[in-house]
């Protein structure tokens, strides 16, 4: 089975956020990137579907030179080979990300896409949904397990959804993204890191894929939160309730 | 920190970050309580073995994960993200204690000591200091008298690092009274008979880490589990040290980069007279010096480690930049400790323990005053 896993780089999220000179974006001086949590669930995944169905993990990243680094750390753990399309943070939003995998998908032809739920930077959680529909392919997000079928036709797959789980079976081709509770990713060893170097990572440009790269979503102002009030102590658990009750109208 | 990338490629940049994954999820959320407990779980040799972090500078052929010095120096970067210099350190008691075994090239000694050391099953010291000789090395009193097949050892040694729960003690031990040419390495097992831990040392700092006295008396021990020919120990202890020292300037570096990053967040958030602390010039100035020194040091550590990779004999620079590692970490944590006011001296805020943790970088591995010997001598 051939399985496709997109990963992305996120800005650190211990990293104190500043705005830049014109409010349009973050200012990345001295702020480092690490990889999106959720992406490591779903390159572990893929991973693991892999190496029980046998076949090939494809990992994906859109962004400059640097983001060989992620896609790289990707094949350390055990991927097979890597893709980049080379296109400025700052030129990309949901949409373009998802009509550049489904132009890959096309070039590809795998079994399987996975992802991360969302990118912890935005937290738009976008890509994965307008994927699918591009493709027109069965979508099952916030996976927390997956269950292949013996013939590989299809997958049963549990989500995570307020108030319980939900079990879909998804026909293959499909796309998946991945939760926290999906399995906890392994780490990339020396020996892992060392092979990784040997493997390819194929650049296509965007062009060359054939994909409209014009954004949907431009940013026109970001605006820091306002500063949070001090807080109050009240003194008994009554004179709390009063407040939630009269004060605050949570009650 | 861009400006150093030059050093490093991608290989080192994943061995940093999976250490520091590592380290965040492994031991930051326990490292409090395991430095208030002086002692951190056994278990976490294994978790650590399994992860590929405990192997890292060892050659694969012995059971390591490959890679070379500033690979090693990566790994310390990214494991002291876990907050606690003890368990880095007591993790990385492998790192001192195998390499004299390994370089005998005895492949009997690498199938019993060291692969089992680097799977995290056993836990591995190193045993020079004795309570009557610490930088007078060819001083050391443990003596090792040769009785047919095996060696009866009787003496004590101190300050051992890992050695209240060590399985596997690499010591060295007199065999003749030739000064240097009389020193020996035995692999010396403590569950035999005669070896004991007189004593486990409560600690300034390096507090999640044992540190032991321990007594061998009438210790017998098989005469192959001499490291090397006899009288060889003085030479490969010399040239092990150089190893030593790095891996101490890259904890001091990562010590005062740690607390640098903990005071810039401190002072951007804490309030006084209206304004955050870090907004008071004499504040800045301060991060400002912090920062450089950090930035001057790890230059240094970086490139000696490059240099020793290349096979560049930097004896003089490594002594140079452990010196520099431990003034920096010093003067780096006292800073911090200062701009966090009161909270600074409270055991909860992590610049406290690292500014305990620096401490003994002048003083461990060859004293501030030692390394000055042989930089002195070598100019
Ligand atoms: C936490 C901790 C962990 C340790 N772990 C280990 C371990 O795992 N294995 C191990 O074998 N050892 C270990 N040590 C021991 C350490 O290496 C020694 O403490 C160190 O080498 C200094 O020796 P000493 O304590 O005997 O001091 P001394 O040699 O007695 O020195 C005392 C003072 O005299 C100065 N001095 C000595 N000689 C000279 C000279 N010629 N010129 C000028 N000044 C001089 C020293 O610089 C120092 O300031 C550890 C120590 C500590 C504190």
């Amino acid at each position: 089975m051939k399985i496709l896993v997109a990963v992305k780089r996120v800005t650190d999220p211990d990293a104190r956020i500043r705005l830049n000179a014109d409010a349009t974006g973050i200012d990345m001086t001295g702020v480092e990137y690490k990889v999106n949590p959720f992406c490591e669930n779903a390159v572990e995944g893929a991973l693991q579907l892999r190496d029980a169905a046998g076949g090939e993990v494809v990992v994906v990243s859109i962004g400059p030179e640097e983001v060989d680094t992620y896609i790289r750390t990707g094949l350390a753990m055990g991927g097979d080979r890597g893709i980049r399309v080379p296109l400025e943070d700052e030129n990309l939003d949901s949409d373009v990300v998802a009509r550049v995998l489904a132009a890959l998908v096309a070039k590809e032809e795998p079994e399987l896409v996975m992802l991360g739920k969302q990118a912890i930077d935005g937290d738009n959680n976008q890509v994965a949904q307008l994927l699918a529909g591009y493709l027109g392919w069965p979508q099952a997000c916030f996976a927390s397990e997956i269950a292949l079928s013996d013939d590989q036709q299809s997958a049963e797959v549990t989500r995570e959804v307020d108030g319980g789980l939900e079990v879909l079976n998804v026909g293959l081709p499909a796309v998946i993204s991945a939760d926290l509770r999906l399995n906890e990713p392994r780490y990339a060893s020396l020996p892992g890191i060392m092979k990784a170097k040997r493997k390819t990572i194929d650049v296509y440009e965007a062009a060359d894929l054939g994909v409209d790269t014009t954004v949907k979503v431009r940013v026109l102002k970001l605006e820091s939160p306002p500063e949070r009030a001090a807080g109050i102590k009240v003194d008994s658990v009554d004179d709390l309730l009063g407040k939630l009750r009269n004060e605050a109208k949570a009650l | 920190m861009q400006f150093l990338d030059n050093f490093l490629d991608e290989t080192h940049h994943m061995v940093r970050a999976t250490c520091r994954r590592f380290a965040e999820t492994e031991i930051a959320p326990h490292a409090y309580e395991w430095e208030e407990a002086e002692e951190f779980p056994r278990a976490l040799y294994n978790t650590a073995a399994e992860a590929g972090v405990l192997g890292v500078g060892f050659p694969e052929e012995v059971g390591g994960s490959g890679g070379s010095y500033l690979h090693a120096v990566m790994a310390i970067e990214g494991l002291m993200r876990g907050g606690s210099t003890g368990v880095t350190v007591g993790l990385g008691t492998a790192g001192i204690a195998l390499p004299a075994i390994i370089q005998s090239g005895s492949a009997e000694l690498i199938d019993r000591f060291v692969r089992p050391a680097l799977a995290g099953e056993t836990v591995s010291a190193l045993c020079i200091t004795e309570p009557g000789a610490g930088s007078d090395v060819a001083g050391i009193q443990t003596r090792a008298i040769r009785e047919g097949d095996s060696y009866r050892v009787n003496g004590s040694k101190m300050f051992i690092t890992s050695g209240v729960r060590a399985d596997i003690l690499t010591t060295l031990v007199r065999t003749s009274d030739d000064p240097h040419l009389g020193l020996s390495f035995l692999v010396i097992e403590s569950a035999s008979p005669g070896v004991s831990v007189s004593r486990s040392l409560k600690k300034t700092g390096w507090r999640a880490s044992d540190t032991a006295e321990i007594a061998f008396d009438d210790v017998v021990v098989p005469a192959d589990q001499l490291v090397g020919p006899e009288g060889s120990a003085f030479v490969t202890l010399m040239k092990n040290f150089q190893m030593e020292r790095l891996a101490l300037a890259a904890y001091g570096m990562a010590t005062a980069e740690i607390a640098l990053e903990e005071t810039k967040k401190y002072v951007a958030e804490r309030k006084a007279f209206d304004r955050p602390i870090g907004s008071f010039q004499v504040t800045r100035h301060k991060i400002a010096d912090m920062a450089t020194q950090v930035v001057a040091l790890k230059t240094l550590v970086y490139q000696v480690a490059k240099r020793m990779e290349e096979g560049f004999d930097a004896t003089t620079e490594v002594s140079m930049a452990k010196n520099l590692a431990a003034e920096t970490a010093i003067a780096v944590t006292y800073e911090a400790v200062q701009l966090h006011g009161g909270m600074g001296y409270m055991r909860e805020t992590l610049v406290e323990r690292l500014s305990r943790d620096a401490r003994l970088l002048p003083i461990g591995g060859g004293t501030q005053e030692i390394m000055k010997e042989i930089i002195s001598r070598r100019l």
